[in-house]
């Protein structure tokens, strides 16, 4: 039934599910030649997937695609390229040692008898560069000497090199400097023109509203809106869409009520922050957090958030700006010193940056407090597992055996780890008989400040609560936390205080109880204006 | 594997809360057994093809004493080279900085004040060229395959130069160096002991104190170490200063054995000593590895040495013999890795 009316692509009902998460949940999508469709959603909201199904990455568990009206199965990447669809990535993949040319080219190499033919791939090259306006990249130029913009030219490029009747975009010009993302627009209209489609993918409405046609909006694995006018929709209404949950996520309660918690007593200043800058990361951040408050930091991936966290840890070095510990600095650039002086940082990507991946759940755990358990440097091991079986079973860390390796844990059961790692102390605790809620203090003074930098990444519906009964549990002990998320419900449903943090600015201060998900989401989408 | 484990644990019911743990040290201890199973079978067919191509020469007390003095000196140096590989490095300068160690402390300036200067002068030599592999790898930045490229390049030529390229012997003063060798107690000579010493301490340190595991976690993680609040810059500079140590004191044995400090010492020790910690399991990739498992591999090498001298057999099918050994022995571990999980 092939329909010249048809559009160019059509997903019905795109059904996706990973082990414990469905992540698409019956998705339709429609796009027509030649216009620009933007896919808008939450983080979590099934963007990536939905992507990765339509490049042939993965194969839905049901639903239909159909190209031309004709249903089709994109069996892997090479399937979805040779109906004409291209996928630019995040993360540029191409090869910093090539050239432009042989990027442009990889894979379909003009070549005889296995020797590429050079000059016809670089006149072929030059053309393609000249097609997208920028004829001035030289083809033989190596690619890890572009800028960021260029090497997405040569993304786009790459792209064109194909029969290409579908480009799909992810966050393009998260990159991007103003100027640049111009141009991108420019390149994106262009391609319109010629009758290309462009799925676009952004957080940014003021770019959307520039360059797109339609909207489609995704929450929780379903498209609650198709095909929106993207130029005539209210923000208001697009926000609408995009907020509210159908799972909704249990909190655990403040402390003395929702209102007004970090002024409610005299809770001691522990952490404070003076003006500090990471040259083009972000700048002039300055705030307090007080023993017992949690202090959120809501804003986009790349708004600078995580920088922010692991700069006050000492894994970067400030450009300019102060941290203040107890009223005390710190010293800057130097994480040893800071967790001495009783910081604790879960990093956002906990595989490659937290865990010991080839090592027991144990010396997960007791990797950051080591020189508590030495006397000159010989471990005194009965304490260091003493102290570590008390933490599993405080935090019910499951199965509760310190000896299973770490990677063999669900991504819940690692956070905790991570959050473990923190909390063990130097002194002996109960021998064994301690209930299960005994031990989840640290001795008074040696935790002070835990920096949690998306500590629900990955972990499914279940151990989001109890991992947040824990953080509040371990800010009314005293703790002074400071937790970074994308997850705008969490940071409001979790946090005390919230910073709304856009492109490396605080452009918002508030309690959490006093703001609504939409205001947030509408101040860190706002706009890319600046 | 649950049931047996619980039943030896079931009469200890008091100490409940660490016991799972000293269970598991056990259980590594066991795992690491295991994995060195294949070592040993290797070191006992080595033993048999021994005592029965050579029946009146290998299974001899000189034959048993001249493969544990072979042994000794790469043995040492098999012991730093342990820890950088494991903390994530790897050292290709051992060789040529315990012959520059051999000729520093050989010269007639030092001779001149005796063994113990001699012995102190190769710790020195050593420990300090092992400080600036470390200085250029950890604050410079290089990369360690380089570094200590240019580090090997280098003290060889340096040793050249101090020596003019000429044997340099022990003064008859100084025999004391050479007793280390002669000297025997309970029918081995003492640099057995001093390898048996350095050994021990290095299991020790690695598997028992602060210093080891954060070894560990360099080599395995080097971001979450230091997120972890590990200074793994301070880390990986003593590494290699650790192996700079061990080339010292490995260079004080073979002086003791050859009566000489020379240039030529040493030469391609650094690829006997990291076939041996490859062999004994250790990841080229860090993280992963037992100085057990090194020092069988060691001795697994050494006895193939031996057996192709004592059957008059070409040294050329000696290293084609090595390297089909290391070879197999990647293969069967990385076997070994993918099962257990």
């Amino acid at each position: 039934m092939s329909n010249p009316a048809a559009p160019l692509l059509e997903m019905r009902g795109i059904v996706k599910e990973f082990p414990g998460v469905r992540a698409l949940d019956g998705v339709d999508l429609e796009v027509r030649a030649g216009e620009v469709h933007c896919l808008l959603g939450q983080n979590g909201a099934g963007k990536s997937t939905l992507i990765k199904v339509l490049s042939g990455a993965h194969q839905p568990d049901s639903g239909q695609v159909l190209w031309l009206g004709e249903e089709v199965r994109l069996a892997n990447p090479t399937a979805a390229m040779r109906l004409g669809i291209a996928t630019i990535y995040q993360e540029l993949d191409l090869v910093d040692g090539l050239t432009v040319a042989e990027n442009i080219f990889l894979g379909h190499e003009n070549a005889r008898l296995g020797f590429s033919r050079r000059a016809e791939m670089n006149r072929a090259a030059r053309e393609l560069l000249g097609r997208l306006g920028h004829g001035e990249i030289p083809p033989t130029r190596e690619v890890g000497r572009l800028p960021a913009a260029g090497k997405q030219v040569v993304s786009m490029a790459r792209a064109l090199s194909h029969d290409t009747r579908l480009i799909i975009m992810d966050e393009p010009s998260a990159a991007l400097a103003h100027d640049e993302v111009d141009n991108l627009f420019r390149i994106i209209r262009e391609l319109a023109a010629a009758g290309v489609a462009v799925i676009y993918i952004s957080h940014r409405l003021a770019e959307i509203r520039e360059i797109g046609d339609r909207v489609t909006v995704l929450k929780d694995g379903r498209a609650v809106a198709v095909g929106l006018p993207a130029k005539h929709t209210q923000t208001a209404e697009i926000v609408a869409l995009m907020t509210g949950r159908t799972v909704e996520y249990s909190f655990p309660p403040r402390r003395g009520g929702a209102a007004g918690a970090g002024a409610g007593g005299p809770a001691a200043e522990v952490l404070r922050v003076a003006g500090l800058t990471l040259a083009g990361t972000f700048y002039d951040v300055s705030f307090a957090v007080h023993a017992g408050e949690i202090l959120g930091l809501a804003g986009l991936v790349g708004s600078g958030r995580s920088e922010i966290l692991e700069t006050i840890y000492g894994a970067r070095r400030a450009s300019a700006g102060r941290v203040l510990l107890d009223g005390r600095p710190l010293r800057p650039g130097d994480t040893s010193v800071a967790v001495r002086r009783g910081m604790g940082l879960a990093p956002e990507e906990r595989k490659s940056q937290a865990l010991l991946l080839d090592e027991s759940v144990a010396s997960n755990i007791s990797v950051a407090s080591m020189r508590r358990y030495a006397s000159f440097g010989w471990l005194d091991r009965r304490r260091e597992l003493a102290d570590v079986a008390a933490q599993v079973r405080a935090l019910d860390i499951r199965p509760a055996d310190p000896r299973r390796p770490v990677k063999t844990l669900s991504g819940g059961n690692q956070q905790k780890t991570v959050l473990a790692r923190w909390l063990v102390s130097g002194r002996r605790q109960g021998d064994g008989e301690t209930g299960p809620a005994a031990p989840l203090l640290p001795p008074r003074g040696a935790l002070k400040v835990l920096l949690l930098d998306e500590p629900t990444r990955g972990v499914d519906v279940g151990a989001r609560a109890e991992l947040y009964a824990l953080i509040r549990a371990l800010a009314d002990q005293g703790i002074a936390v400071l937790l970074v998320s994308s997850e705008v419900p969490e940071v409001l449903g979790l946090a005390d205080r919230v910073l709304v943090i856009r492109e490396g600015h605080v452009i918002h201060e508030a309690d959490a109880a006093e703001l609504a998900e939409r205001d947030v989401l509408n101040m860190i989408m706002e706009g890319s204006a600046l | 594997m649950d049931a047996p484990t619980s039943q030896d644990t079931a009469p200890r019911t008091k100490q409940q809360g660490d016991r799972p743990y000293t269970r598991s040290m056990m259980m590594l201890g066991r795992l690491g057994e295991a994995r060195h199973v294949g070592l040993v079978l290797a070191l006992v067919i080595l033993a048999v093809i021994g005592v029965v191509t050579q029946p009146d020469n290998f299974a001899t007390s000189s034959n048993v004493v001249s493969i544990l003095a072979l042994a000794s000196t790469i043995g040492v140096i098999t012991v730093g080279a342990t820890f950088v590989i494991i903390g994530g490095g790897i050292d290709l300068s051992v060789g040529a900085v315990m012959a520059l160690a051999s000729v520093w402390a050989t010269t007639l300036a030092t001779q001149s004040y005796g063994p113990y200067v001699m012995a102190l002068c190769a710790i020195l030599v050593g420990t300090g060229a092992g400080l600036v592999n470390g200085i250029l790898i950890a604050y410079g930045r290089l990369v360690p395959f380089i570094a200590t490229l240019a580090m090997l390049v280098a003290a060889r030529g340096l040793a050249q130069r101090m020596s003019d390229r000429r044997t340099q012997l022990l003064q008859p003063e100084n025999n004391a160096i050479e007793s280390l060798s002669t000297t025997r107690v309970l029918g081995l000579p003492l640099v057995v002991f001093i390898f048996a010493a350095v050994a021990l301490i290095g299991w020790l340190v690695l598997n028992r104190t602060t210093f080891g595991r954060r070894t560990f976690a360099v080599g395995g993680n080097p971001e979450a170490a230091r997120l972890a609040g590990i200074n793994v810059r301070r880390h990986t500079l003593l590494l290699y200063a650790l192996s700079g140590l061990c080339c010292g004191i490995a260079a004080i044995i073979i002086m003791a054995r050859t009566t000489t400090g020379s240039s030529t010492h040493g030469d391609l020790y650094e690829l006997d000593a990291i076939a041996a910690v490859i062999i004994g399991g250790t990841l080229l990739t860090g993280g992963r590895g037992t100085l057990v498992g090194s020092i069988l591999g060691l001795l697994v090498f050494t006895m193939i040495t031996n057996l192709f001298i004592l059957n008059g057999l070409d040294t050329s099918d000696q290293l084609i013999a090595k390297g089909v050994i290391i070879v197999i022995a990647v293969l069967l571990q990385r076997r070994g890795l993918r099962s257990p999980t």
